[in-house]
């Protein structure tokens, strides 16, 4: 019998704004425990939580980036339940009015375009962070308490973890593109929790699904479901029945395990927050917000594939974070070829960012520096060679590239006069050489213009170089 | 209106983490149908053509600018927890 993989991505992710959703303390990752909060998110009596405006620009922001419908009257609920980390012992969530509905983004596996369907995107609150100890008790720090999370909840239209993965990663770029958030899952800004059920192929009804937790990067969340995909289809085909359950990856045996049968469905008690007034989001409030929307990621790789003359693939590279964008059209804006700005972001720059782990804002390299070293290329100042080592510089430390090239002494020697002077020397330095390359062993020439280069200090204009090497050895 | 039975004042005992002996859950179940009686006159109103609504007043889109203001320091956060280890709040472990 043959299955079909239906996942579903619940994805969590926190919003840059300054101050906590519903009260003023500040909003900061990494802090020491317990600094940012006030009675109001430690839920003292008499505290009145209030919604923080910016929050609700911000989800409104991600909804649209993403397609959604926008609500126009919308409200918050309560979520009831008892744990350490929620000190009001509820969450202020959305139940049946989220503020985005009906959204979709597209995502490409293997070539092939999909469209994969939001169902909903809600604001609410995060918990606070609990670290279990081994003694039996847990410590619990509230900073994160409050910290504005939007709750995007997937379409089961995912059918494998490969589209999983792709969808995550679109969706990461897109809001990343937004502003809203900078979607570091290393530190839990951005959050994923996976759905996944096996039928068999033609069956409408969805077969029972596993919830899989603990899925810390997108590659984690890929292998999770991976394992899962397979172990289910083992149940399957042994004639078995998979049980609604929650199993938790674990990153060193890439295996899931049980961590609980779920055979009561929660019951949160919800009901309408009388604390937090409704939402109504005019005509006008949805227009101001849509205008800040930037240009997102697929619109820009369309243009640089159009405008710029770009291939797909490169356009997907630079596209692929709102940064490298940036500094791409920056770096042409400086003047820059938008080819050779291109392979530099691409090549050398992307390569010196994984060696060292780096992002591109750690870099002293500026898209104006960059611009001025490929105008020192194209006008011949430097050879590409000889820019390896401006490049060196410039990543390292930064400055002009201009100033670099003169303080190392590094400009290409282009003077035909002053080449040949030197062509001189070295064919009467190997005359061995000349003899073997006029009895047609090609070869001998190369190492004529390694002799030319090491006595240049690699500065010599190697097209000059060439053109000027051959008649020499012409007139001997 | 359905009446309220033994067994759902049980389960919201349990849910919010309270625990209530045999005589309090009768007398819970019995004063919390009371309630819902005096509560069910509400249904002799006709609100055929009202709006649904989930706050007394009409007040819409009250909210806050996003200024972000220091209220208390770690150790008045603490103050009044049972227990507390290097600025945290220190609890009994619930694995879920």
């Amino acid at each position: 019998m043959n299955f079909e993989t239906v996942i579903g991505l619940e994805v969590h992710v926190e919003l840059k704004t300054k101050s906590k959703v519903f009260s003023p303390s500040p909003n900061a990752f990494g802090d020491e425990p317990n600094v940012n909060m006030n009675p109001i998110d430690l839920a003292y009596p008499g505290t009145l939580p209030l919604i923080n405006e910016e929050a609700v620009n911000y989800a409104i922001k991600a909804a649209m980036a993403l397609n959604c419908e926008i609500a126009t009257d919308t409200n918050f609920d309560r979520k009831n339940y008892y744990y350490p980390d929620m000190p009001k012992a509820y969450q202020i969530s959305q139940d049946d009015k989220p503020i985005g509905q009906h959204g979709w983004i597209d995502i490409e596996v293997n070539g092939k375009q999909k469209r994969i369907g939001i169902t909903r995107i809600h604001l609410e609150e995060d918990a606070g962070k609990l670290t279990h100890g081994d003694d039996g008790y847990s410590l619990v720090d509230f900073n994160r308490q409050g910290t504005p999370l939007i709750e995007i909840v997937s379409e089961p239209d995912i059918s494998s973890p490969a589209e999983a993965y792709a969808y995550l990663d679109k969706l990461k770029n897109i809001i990343q593109y937004t502003g809203v958030s900078d979607c570091k899952m290393e530190e839990g800004s951005l959050r994923c929790d996976a759905n996944i059920s096996l039928r068999p192929i033609g069956q409408e009804e969805y077969g029972t699904k596993t919830e899989l937790k603990n899925l810390n990067s997108f590659a984690f969340v890929e292998k999770g479901l991976e394992f899962e995909e397979k172990r289910q289809e083992k149940v399957l085909l042994a004639g078995e029945e998979n049980f609604l359950q929650t199993r938790r990856y674990d990153e060193k045996t890439k295996e899931t395990f049980l961590m609980r049968y779920k055979d009561v469905a929660n019951d949160y008690r919800v009901f309408p927050d009388p604390d937090i007034v409704p939402l109504y989001i005019d005509d006008a409030w949805k227009e101001r917000i849509r205008s800040q929307i930037p240009e997102l990621p697929d619109a820009r790789k369309k243009r640089y594939m159009e405008d710029f003359g770009l291939s797909e693939y490169d356009a997907n590279v630079l596209t692929g974070s709102k940064q490298m964008a940036d500094f791409f059209e920056e770096t042409v804006e400086a003047g820059a070829d938008k080819k050779q700005a291109s392979n530099w972001l691409m090549g050398d720059i992307s390569g010196y960012m994984n060696k060292h782990t780096k992002e591109l804002h750690d870099l002293a390299i500026t898209p104006e520096s960059l611009a001025k070293m490929i105008q020192l290329i194209e006008d011949g100042t430097i050879s590409s060679k000889i820019a390896k080592k401006v490049f060196a510089e410039l990543v390292e430390t930064g400055g002009d590239p201009e100033k670099i090239v003169k303080d190392k002494g590094l400009v290409q020697i282009s003077d035909e006069g002053q080449l040949k002077e030197i062509i001189t020397e070295v064919l009467d330095a190997n005359e061995q050489s000349v003899s073997d390359y006029k009895n047609g062993k090609g070869r001998a020439l190369g190492f004529l213009v390694g002799q030319v280069m090491k006595a240049t200090k690699g500065q010599a204009n190697p097209p000059m170089v060439n053109k000027i090497l051959k008649e020499e050895i012409e007139k001997r | 209106m359905a009446e309220i039975t033994k067994e759902q004042v049980e389960r919201t005992a349990d849910l919010i983490r309270l625990t209530i002996s045999e005589e309090e859950t009768e007398l819970l179940t019995s004063q919390l149908n009371e309630f819902m009686k005096y509560a069910d006159q509400l249904n002799e109103l006709d609100t055929e053509n009202v709006k649904p609504t989930t706050h007394g007043n009409d007040v819409k889109d009250v909210m806050r600018k996003d200024e972000p203001t220091k209220w208390i320091t770690q150790e008045e956060a603490l103050k009044n927890a049972p227990d507390q280890d290097s600025g945290q709040v220190r609890v009994p472990s619930i694995l879920e």
